[in-house]
């Protein structure tokens, strides 16, 4: 019981993909600036862990090891197409404002480094399990990040007007550099919380 | 000289005003982890170069000959394989590259080591393809962009190496210390290569 919940929810605070293994931060800033756009990339990225995991858990026993980087490539590939095709038929504004990124999810090293080492190693079940607590951590944090920026950067949340109008709205948070900013300090709160995280110099 | 500026301008918009690593965040893992020391961070710097500058281009090819509407023939429209052909070409690319330098350039191969292999899973250069789709350059401006966007990204990663082996000898507060502080420093370049956007 416990390895369930050590593989579901430990990526969450303990083992966050973004704030404690570094992987999958290329996206993860991109998309912040609007909550709508990170909602949907954060269910894409959910979906595409835990289905990548499934697809390479069930055949880790096969997978001869020399080639293992260009099958775990190819299922990846695979699965985002099909969610790339899925919102251009049913989302096409949001694809739209997703650009590239969703192509971008192929080489979001949490999909990679999660298939590498995890589903390369265990079952199927606890697999899709981590795959999903994965992108439930990468997307804690991004939701965070969009709620901050979208709230004080344009005083909105899901586009719907929030503050009051007499608001100024701080076009700074719009902007790239502060999605480092907001991340940097989370990652320190985080850090302050779980005082076991914190880095050797 | 119309064309001349042109192109000039392609290249300074993706080395400064629209840089993969700092505006658009692309290449951020590898950018993370590999900016802790100048040397090893020029190596990366310069093989990304040269990959960005092949596969863009070869991208465009086959892009614009194999999977455009109708390119093949009548009616076959294959942009739906643009991801896999793409991830395809640049890992094919890396490895023909990692054996050329072996071959050819046996000292720089073994400076750029692990880092050739590790470029495949670089997001920028797969988003330096997606962006030359996007924005429909023709053969000569992909090259261009290929090679400016390279080129900023080497740039953006040398300064930060150079900023994080200063910093060691800071004191940082303990939670801030690492991956924070590295994040608050790469938003301060971001802040400053802003600047340019004027241009």
């Amino acid at each position: 019981m416990s390895k369930v919940r050590d593989a579901l929810f430990g990526p969450i605070f303990d083992n966050n993909p973004i704030a404690l293994q570094v992987l999958g931060i290329c996206s993860a800033l991109a998309v912040t600036t609007k909550l709508e756009t990170t909602a949907t990339m954060c269910v894409a990225v959910t979906l595409v862990t835990a289905s990548s995991n499934f697809a390479i858990s069930m055949i880790r026993n096969h997978i001869p090891s020399s080639i293992r980087m260009i099958v775990q490539m190819t299922i990846i590939a695979s699965l985002v197409i099909v969610v790339d095709q899925f919102l251009k038929a049913f989302m096409y504004d949001t694809s739209k404002q997703l650009s590239v990124f969703v192509g971008l999810i192929i080489t979001n090293c949490i999909i990679m480094g999660r298939a590498e080492a995890y589903a390369m190693k265990n079952p199927v079940g606890l697999s899709v399990l981590d795959g999903i607590g994965n992108g439930l951590g990468y997307s804690v944090l991004l939701l965070a990040v969009a709620v901050v920026r979208e709230l004080f950067g344009s005083g909105k949340l899901f586009g719907l007007a929030v503050m009051p109008e007499s608001y100024p709205a701080n076009g700074l948070l719009l902007l790239s550099p502060s999605a480092f900013f907001l991340i940097g300090l989370f990652i320190w709160a985080l850090r302050t919380w779980k005082p076991d995280q914190v880095e050797e110099n | 000289m119309d064309m001349f500026i042109h192109y000039f301008t392609i290249l300074v918009r993706s080395i400064f005003v629209e840089n993969l690593a700092l505006s658009f965040f692309l290449g951020m893992c590898t950018y993370l982890a590999v900016s802790k020391r100048v040397e090893t961070a020029t190596g990366l710097g310069i093989a990304v170069i040269v990959v960005q500058t092949i596969t863009v281009p070869v991208n465009y090819l086959i892009y614009n000959y194999l999977l455009k509407d109708g390119a093949l023939a009548e009616n076959v429209d294959l942009t739906f394989l643009m991801l896999i052909s793409f991830i395809g070409v640049i890992a094919a690319m890396v490895q023909i590259l990692e054996m050329a330098l072996d071959k050819f350039f046996p000292a720089l191969y073994n400076a750029l080591g692990v880092f050739l292999p590790l470029i495949t899973v670089n997001c920028a250069i797969l988003g330096g393809s997606l962006f030359m789709v996007e924005r429909d350059y023709n053969l000569a401006e992909s090259t261009v962009f290929g090679l400016g966007s390279g080129i900023g990204w080497a740039l953006a990663i040398m300064c930060l190496a150079g900023i994080r082996e200063k910093m060691k000898y800071s004191n940082v507060p303990d939670g801030l210390r690492g991956l924070g502080i590295t994040f608050i420093t790469v938003g301060l370049i971001a802040l400053a290569f802003m600047c340019f956007s004027g241009i």
